[in-house]
C-alpha cells in the first residue's frame, strides 16, 4: 500500500473543560477518497480546523507529504499542497469566476508580489485558469461575477480553485451541503474522477454521497475515532450504529 | 522627592484612571452589545460638561448641573441611538466611523452655534472647595477626592448592575448571543437604547466633572476619547474588566510619565525646552504602552471570547 | 479585479471628466488672473492625491485606517525641516545632505513615512477591525504629541517655509507652476493605483478583503499583502503632504490631527470607496463646498456632518456611482 499523504497521530484539543477532539489517528492515502462521518458535535469541524491550521492542537501532530506540518499556518500549508473547500462555499463575491482560478493560478506561481503587469491580459495565468474552469464545467461561465453563480457552481468553483492551485491533497468540509439532487450527482461524479489526481478527505453528511464515494470512512463521535474501514465494514458495525441510531452505548 | 509628592501623584493618576474608566466603559458596553464603534463617545462627555456648566451658571447650584449632565448626555444618547446608530448596526465598521464622525462634526458646530467659541467655566460646589488632610501628610483637594470616589461608587454600581440585575443579564447575553437574546424575547430594540443612553450618561458624567477642573469647551472630548480607545484596545475590545484595569494602568502611566519626564529632561536640558519635551514625551508614553502590549497580546489584556 | 469586459465607457469618461476637473479649473482661474482659484485647484489636487493614498488601504484592501494623518503629517514635517535646513545651510541628520529639491524630499518624505507605516502596519494588522481602526488612531496621536513635544521645529505653532521647495529651475512660487507640479504627482498617483488595482498583487488585495480566510487557504498570508498594500498607501499619502507643506509654505500639528484623519476617510467615501476617480472626486466636491458653503456660513462643517450622515444613511457608493454606476464585474 502506498505511503499516506496525510497523516494525523494522537490529536487532541479541548477547550475548558470540553474535550472536543481525543486522541484523533487517522491517514490518506493516494487515490482515495477518505470520509468523516459523525453525528453533530462530534467534533468535525474542529478537527478539520487543525488539519489545515486554523485551529492549534493541544497535543498530537498532522504530517503531510513527508513534514511534519503540525505548527504551520493555513497559508503555509496550502503552499505546501493541502487544498481546503469550506463548508458554506468561500468566494470572493466581487470577483469572477475566472478571477478566482486565476488567483489560484497565482497562489500557485508565487507571484501575489508583482505589481506592474496587468492580470487581465496574462496569458500565463488566464490560460491555466480556463482550463480548471473546463474540467468543473464552468468555462462558459467565466465571467459571471461569484455572487451570481448558483449554489451548485459555487461549490464546483471551489473545486476548481483546488485544481488551479495544483493541490497534492483535499480536505473538503462538507461538499454537498446544500445541494439538490441534480446538483450532488454531477458534484459526485466529478470527485470520483478526482481522486485519482487529489486524494481527499472529506466531512460529508449526505450518506449517499459518503457511500458512494469513500474508499474508506472514519466515524468520528465525541471527539474519538470509532471506527475505520470500509463502506461495507462501517455498515455493519456496531459501534456505528449505536451513534446513529442512539442505542444504549456499550 | 518628598512621600507625600509621590501620594500626590498617586491620587492624581488614580482620579485621571477613574475618569477614563467612565468613558471606556460606555465605549466598551455599546461595542459588546451592539458592535459599535462611536466616535461620537466625546462629543456625549462635551454635551455633559455643557449642560453642567450651563444649568449651574442659571441656577447657581452644581448638583443641579451634574443631575443635568447625566439627563442631558443620557437623552442625547438616546437620541442619536434612535435616530442613527440603531441604522448602523448591519453596516460595516467603516460606515460607523464615518456616521459618528460626521455626528461629531454636528455636535461640535451645533454646540459652538449655542454657546460660542469661549469655554465656559464650572466652579467647584463649595461644599468641596479646599484641601483635604491626608494621612502621611498630604494636603489633597477635596474636589479630586470627591471625584475619585463617586468613580469607584459608579464602578461598583456598573459591577453589581452587570453581575446582578435582569438588565444586566440581559447584556451579558447581548454580548454573547444577539440571535440568543432576541429569541429568548428580549426586547433588543429598548436594550440597545438603554444600554446607549447608559454609556452616555457615563461620559456626561465624566465631562461634567472633569468640566470643574478644567475649562468646558468644544471639543474637549476628543483627547480623551482616544484615551479611552487606548485603554479599551489595551484591556481588550467589549471587557467591562479590562477597561476598568487599562483605565487605571493609563492613569497612572500617563501621571507617572508628566511627573517623572519633565524631570529626566530637565537633567540634559534647560528648563524650557525641558518642560515641553517632557510633557510631549508623556503625552507619547501610553501610546508607546500601548503598542507594546499590543505587540505580546494582540487581542488586549482581557479579552473577551465572544 | 481582474476586467477583461471592454473597459465601461461611461465609467471612463466620468473619471476623466473628475481628473480634468481641477486643470480645467486651475488654467480658467490662471487665464483671468485669479491666483486664489488656482490655489484653491491645487489643494483639490493635493487632497485627492492624499485620498487616492488612503483609498489604495481602504478601497482595495478594505483597511479601515483612521491614522493617515501620521503619513499625510510626516511628508509635510519632511519637506519643512528639509527645507529650513537648506536654508540655513546645514546638513540633516544621519549625514544626509540638505538638498531641498522636491524630488529628493518626496523621496525622503515617502521613505520616513513608508518605515513608519511599516511598523504601525506590522503591529495593527495583528488586528482586525474595530481594533485596527483604534491602533492605526493612537498611532497617529503618537506622531501628533511628537510633533508637538519636539522643541527645534515650532512645536504646537507649526513652523513656516520661507520659500517653497525649489524643482529644477521651476519657479515654483507662481501658483500655476506649483499647480501643475502637484497636477503631475497626482496623476501619478492615479496612476499607480490604476496599475496596483489591475495587478497580480492588486487581485490579491482585493481578495483579503473580500474574504482573508479564503486567501490564506489558497496559500497567500493576507497579512502580508495587506502590510505592503499600507507601506504604499502611506507612502503616497506622505508625497500628498509634502506638496501640502509647499502649498501652504506651513506645516503643523493640524496635518497630524486625527480630523485629518477622518477628512482623509470622508473623502474617500464621499467619492467612491475603491473607485480610481473617487477620491479626487470627493476632493474635489469638499474643496468647493468648504470654500462655497464656507463663505455662505461660519457653520459649514455642521451642514457637512449632516450631509455626511445622509450619505452614509441612505445610500452608498458616493459621487462616482451617480455619475457611472458600477457594472456586474467591474471594479
Amino acid at each position: 500500500m502506498a505511503e499516506p499523504i496525510l497523516r494525523v497521530a494522537g490529536l487532541r484539543k479541548s477547550y475548558g473543560g470540553l474535550t472536543v477532539t481525543d486522541d484523533v489517528s487517522l491517514d490518506l492515502r493516494p487515490g482515495e477518497i477518505h470520509a468523516l462521518i459523525g453525528p453533530n458535535g462530534a467534533g468535525k469541524s474542529t478537527l478539520i480546523g487543525q488539519i489545515c491550521g486554523s485551529v492549534m492542537p493541544d497535543a498530537g501532530s498532522v504530517s503531510f507529504d513527508g513534514r511534519d506540518i503540525t505548527r504551520w499556518n493555513t497559508a503555509e500549508r496550502a503552499r505546501a499542497g493541502l487544498g481546503r473547500t469550506f463548508q458554506i462555499s468561500t468566494i470572493l463575491p466581487e470577483f469572477t469566476a475566472l478571477a478566482h482560478t486565476m488567483l489560484a493560478v497565482q497562489a500557485r506561481q508565487g507571484t501575489s508580489f508583482r505589481f506592474f503587469r496587468p492580470t487581465a491580459l496574462d496569458r500565463s495565468l488566464r490560460d491555466p485558469a480556463m482550463q480548471a474552469l473546463a474540467r468543473v464545467g464552468l468555462d462558459g461561465r467565466a465571467e459571471i461575477p461569484a455572487a451570481s453563480l448558483s449554489h451548485g457552481e459555487r461549490r464546483r468553483l471551489e473545486v476548481a480553485l483546488v485544481l488551479a492551485l495544483g493541490s497534492k491533497a483535499l480536505v473538503m468540509d462538507e461538499p454537498m451541503a446544500g445541494m439538490g439532487s441534480e446538483g450532488s450527482r454531477e458534484l459526485t461524479a466529478l470527485l470520483s474522477q478526482l481522486r485519482h489526481e487529489t486524494p481527499i478527505l472529506m466531512v460529508e453528511h449526505d450518506m449517499d454521497a459518503v457511500f458512494a464515494l469513500a474508499d474508506r470512512i472514519s466515524v468520528l463521535v465525541y471527539g474519538r475515532i470509532v471506527a475505520t474501514g470500509t463502506p461495507d465494514e462501517i455498515r455493519s458495525d456496531r459501534l456505528v450504529r449505536e451513534a446513529y441510531l442512539g442505542e444504549a452505548s456499550a | 522627592m518628598s512621600l507625600p509628592l509621590l501620594i500626590e501623584q498617586a491620587l492624581n493618576g488614580l482620579q485621571l484612571g477613574i475618569m477614563l474608566f467612565l468613558m471606556a466603559a460606555g465605549l466598551t458596553l455599546i461595542f459588546g452589545v451592539m458592535g459599535v464603534i462611536n466616535l461620537a463617545h466625546g462629543s456625549l462627555y462635551m454635551v455633559g460638561a455643557f449642560a453642567c456648566a450651563a444649568v449651574a451658571a442659571a441656577s447657581g447650584s452644581f448638583w443641579l448641573g451634574l443631575a443635568a449632565s447625566l439627563a442631558a448626555a443620557a437623552v442625547a444618547g438616546a437620541l442619536v441611538e434612535t435616530t442613527v446608530i440603531r441604522r448602523l448596526y448591519a453596516r460595516d465598521h467603516l460606515d460607523q466611523v464615518l456616521a459618528t464622525f460626521a455626528l461629531i462634526l454636528i455636535f461640535s458646530e451645533g454646540t459652538r452655534w449655542l454657546f460660542g467659541s469661549f469655554p465656559l467655566y464650572l466652579d467647584v460646589p463649595p461644599l468641596l472647595q479646599g484641601a483635604v488632610a491626608l494621612p502621611g501628610g498630604v494636603q489633597y483637594p477635596a474636589y479630586r477626592l470627591a471625584v475619585i470616589g463617586l468613580g469607584i461608587a459608579v464602578a461598583i454600581g456598573l459591577y453589581l448592575l452587570i453581575a446582578r440585575t435582569r438588565l444586566g443579564m440581559r447584556i451579558r447575553a447581548g454580548e454573547n448571543d444577539r440571535e440568543m437574546i432576541a429569541a429568548l424575547g428580549v426586547d433588543i430594540r429598548s436594550l440597545n437604547t438603554i444600554v446607549f443612553a447608559l454609556g452616555a450618561a457615563l461620559a456626561g458624567l465624566a465631562g461634567a466633572t472633569v468640566g470643574a477642573l478644567q475649562s468646558v469647551q468644544v471639543g474637549m472630548g476628543e483627547p480623551v476619547l482616544i484615551l479611552a480607545f487606548v485603554v479599551i484596545v489595551i484591556g481588550g475590545i467589549g471587557s467591562v474588566r479590562g477597561a476598568f484595569y487599562g483605565a487605571l494602568l493609563i492613569g497612572f502611566v500617563d501621571t507617572a510619565g508628566r511627573f517623572f519626564l519633565p524631570r529626566i529632561a530637565g537633567l540634559f536640558l534647560p528648563p524650557a525646552d525641558a518642560g515641553l519635551l517632557g510633557s510631549g514625551l508623556a503625552s507619547m508614553l501610553i501610546y508607546a504602552v500601548m503598542a507594546v502590549i499590543l505587540a505580546l497580546r494582540p487581542k488586549g489584556l482581557f479579552a473577551s471570547h465572544a | 479585479m481582474p476586467e477583461r469586459h471592454a473597459i465601461p465607457v461611461r465609467s471612463l469618461l466620468a473619471s476623466l471628466a473628475i481628473v480634468l476637473f481641477p486643470l480645467a479649473y486651475a488654467l480658467l482661474a490662471n487665464l483671468s488672473g485669479e491666483t486664489f482659484h488656482v490655489t484653491l485647484a491645487t489643494r483639490i489636487a493635493i487632497l485627492g492625491l492624499a485620498a487616492t493614498g488612503l483609498n489604495l488601504a481602504l478601497g482595495l484592501g478594505g483597511l479601515v485606517s483612521l491614522g493617515h494623518a501620521a503619513f499625510f503629517g510626516i511628508g509635510g514635517y519632511v519637506a519643512g525641516i528639509v527645507a529650513s535646513h537648506a536654508m540655513g545651510g546645514e546638513p540633516l541628520p544621519f549625514g544626509l545632505p540638505a538638498s531641498a529639491q522636491m524630488a529628493s524630499v518626496w523621496a525622503l518624505a515617502m521613505l520616513a513615512a513608508g518605515l513608519f507605516a511599516l511598523v504601525v502596519g506590522a503591529i495593527s494588522l495583528r488586528t482586525s477591525g474595530v481594533a485596527f481602526i483604534m491602533i492605526t488612531l493612537a498611532f497617529a496621536q503618537l506622531v501628533f504629541y511628537l510633533a508637538i513635544a519636539w522643541p527645534g521645529y515650532g512645536g504646537e505653532d507649526g513652523m513656516a517655509l520661507i520659500l517653497r521647495n525649489p524643482f529644477f529651475g521651476l519657479a515654483t512660487m507662481r501658483p500655476m507652476t506649483f499647480f501643475l507640479i502637484a497636477f503631475g504627482a497626482l496623476l501619478a498617483g492615479l496612476a499607480a493605483f490604476a496599475i496596483i488595482k489591475a495587478s497580480r498583487f492588486g487581485a490579491a488585495l482585493q481578495a483579503a478583503r473580500q474574504n482573508p480566510d479564503r486567501l490564506a487557504a489558497l496559500g497567500v498570508r493576507p497579512d502580508r499583502i495587506q502590510l505592503v498594500a499600507f507601506v504604499i498607501s502611506g507612502a503616497i499619502t506622505a508625497l500628498a503632504g509634502a506638496l501640502y507643506a509647499d502649498l501652504n509654505r506651513f506645516v503643523s500639528p493640524s496635518m497630524l490631527s486625527w480630523h485629518m484623519s477622518g477628512e482623509l476617510i470622508v473623502l474617500v467615501v464621499l467619492g467612491g470607496v475603491g473607485r480610481l476617480a473617487g477620491p479626487l472626486a470627493g476632493a474635489t466636491l469638499y474643496v468647493l463646498l468648504e470654500h462655497f458653503l464656507g463663505g455662505v456660513t461660519e457653520r459649514w462643517q455642521f451642514f457637512l456632518g449632516l450631509a455626511l450622515l445622509l450619505v452614509v444613511l441612505m445610500g452608498r457608493g458616493g459621487l462616482m456611482s451617480l455619475l457611472a454606476p458600477k457594472g456586474a464585474g467591474h471594479g
